[in-house]
């Protein structure tokens, strides 16, 4: 008993020493987020003078702005499109299913630096260009895969012979799924959702890519202030990002179960 | 016969709009990337290009591209293996010793800050490594961000294949007279391959492709191929080089892959 109480402990330690690890450089950045010494000096004076900063910072609003809105319509498009594929994954047989599947691996295997660059020569040599309508177009596609995947675990949960049932009972098929098939599905597509978003708001790589100059997301944003030097602005927003991710994930962890069965 | 028809058009309209949206965004570019890399500029404002192979043997004659494809190659080496080595104990205590809430509220603790911003937690380094720890633009500072970055895929990865594990298989070890190390070489170790396997996939291919990790937390110290490739698109404005270093990368990701799956499989095979 003692020995198990010992090991339990041991093991306690180590993880607690994993948490510290990753959480040591997010837990400094925000609280330098607070401190009143432009230059990260200590003694630690506390001061909201960079998040007031921030508030009067155009280029970072009108950034801000443009990812929200950009990781809404990802999320709202990503999903839409995501489900009509997952739907006929689930309720169909057919011989190219196999190969659509696994045509889903590429957008999120092959390193972003690649995809990011061959949408730039891609959109550039078409005419399409860069700028927030292309980075909308690259967010969307690299959502897709996952929205896929999350909504076609949530189709195993719904039962087909619920629809068939329905439209037995003489339900048109428009009907049996907005009335069926939707309301149980809706624990998958939020989550679905959810993680669009957050694909989108995180996206840095891509985004760096198709913006060009003067049009930019928060992170591109970012990385042009962090690349120019520091300044504490970039704490306060970070540290912002920070807890809306996180905010973000506990409500996705509530729709959707990581790591299996637990 | 027209229900066949019906139901390859009712497929057919299900799964178009995603998959042409992934074309228009993912394969047609790659292919396009592809045609460029053999070119010897870039066709873009009236300039001609003609077929080149220039572009791929300069990555072998030029030391520059080779010697950076080379570091990168063991930049991922060392992540993915300092991240299976700190992840494997964790993933294990998670999931075999630690029970009920306390393992639920870790195990959300690890996972929540890889869900929030990449750029935001390399950027957090540089408040901890600058002096006067002074490890900041060195080769250290970007391997501890790149560790930090990939932990949680592993523990994660790991982490879900070792719960997955019987625990009357242990116990079966245990009670035929296998010692603990036996117990594990012999059992836990094969079984939990397959999550060790998805780890090492997650992480070492990314890393290969890192770019924005080097560039903030290695300065003029990051010299890799992620780097390099950004560069010739970026301020160079060589895209057929840049293309060609691209696709070269890609090779050398699945050549690892590839080279380093028997070894794998071998130790999977063991059980």
């Amino acid at each position: 008993m003692t020995r198990d109480g010992a090991r339990v402990w041991g093991a306690g330690l180590y993880l607690g020493l994993m948490l510290a690890f990753l959480y040591l450089p997010i837990v400094v950045m925000i609280v330098m987020a607070f401190n009143r010494s432009p230059l990260y000096e200590l003694p630690f004076v506390f001061d909201l003078v960079w998040f007031k900063a921030l508030a009067t910072n155009d280029r970072l609003l009108q950034a801000s702005f443009n990812s929200l809105w950009i990781a809404l319509v990802t999320a709202a498009i990503a999903t839409v499109l995501g489900m009509l594929a997952a739907y006929a994954f689930a309720r169909y047989e057919f011989r190219a299913k196999r190969t659509l599947q696994v045509l889903l691996f590429p957008p999120i295997t092959i390193p972003w630096l690649i995809v990011g660059t061959s949408m730039l020569v891609f959109f550039f040599w078409t005419g399409i260009g860069r700028g927030l309508h292309a980075i909308l177009l690259g967010h969307v596609a690299l959502a897709l895969p996952y929205v896929i995947v999350v909504i076609g675990a949530r189709f195993q949960a719904v039962d087909a012979s619920l629809e068939e049932a329905a439209l037995t009972a003489g339900a048109s098929p428009w009907q049996a799924f907005t009335r069926i098939t939707l309301p149980l599905l809706a624990p998958g597509l939020i989550a679905a959702a959810l993680f669009a978003f957050a694909v989108s708001f995180d996206q840095f790589v891509i985004s760096y890519f198709l913006a060009p100059p003067g049009v930019s997301t928060l992170p591109v944003e970012i990385y042009s202030a962090i690349r120019k030097g520091f300044t504490p602005e970039i704490n306060a927003v970070s540290a912002l990002i920070i807890l809306l991710s996180m905010g973000l994930m506990l409500i996705v962890a509530r729709f959707y179960k990581f790591g299996g069965e637990r | 016969m027209a229900l066949e028809a019906g139901k390859a058009r009712t497929i057919l309209a299900l799964t178009a709009p995603a998959y042409l949206w992934l074309a228009l965004t993912v394969f047609l570019p790659l292919a396009v990337m592809l045609y460029f890399s053999f070119l010897t500029v870039t066709p873009l404002g009236g300039r001609v290009a003609e077929f080149t192979l220039t572009n791929y043997t300069d990555f072998f004659t030029k030391r520059i591209y080779w010697f950076n494809a080379w570091r990168s190659l063991e930049m991922g080496f060392y992540v993915t293996a300092l991240c299976l080595l700190f992840a494997y104990p964790a993933a294990f205590f998670l999931a075999k010793w630690i029970a009920g809430r306390w393992r639920e509220a870790i195990f959300l603790l690890i996972i929540l800050p890889f869900w929030s911003n990449a750029l935001v937690r390399t950027f957090s380094w540089t408040m901890v490594l600058r002096e006067p720890v002074g490890l900041l633009f060195t080769y250290p500072a970007i391997l501890i961000g790149l560790v930090h970055a990939y932990l949680p895929y592993a523990i994660l990865t790991i982490y879900v294949s070792l719960q997955a594990i019987d625990d009357r298989l242990i116990e079966a070890a245990t009670s035929l007279g296998a010692s603990p190390r036996q117990t594990f070489a012999r059992v836990i170790l094969p079984l939990s391959m397959p999550g060790v396997l998805s780890a090492v996939f997650l992480i070492f291919v990314p890393v290969i492709g890192s770019f924005m990790e080097p560039r903030i937390l290695g300065g003029k110290n990051a010299i890799m191929l992620g780097p390099i490739i950004e560069g010739e698109f970026v301020s160079a404005f060589n895209w057929p080089l840049g293309s060609a270093l691209s696709f070269v990368m890609l090779a050398i990701v699945l050549l690892a892959l590839i080279a380093g799956s028997p070894l794998l499989k071998r130790y999977a095979d063991l059980a």
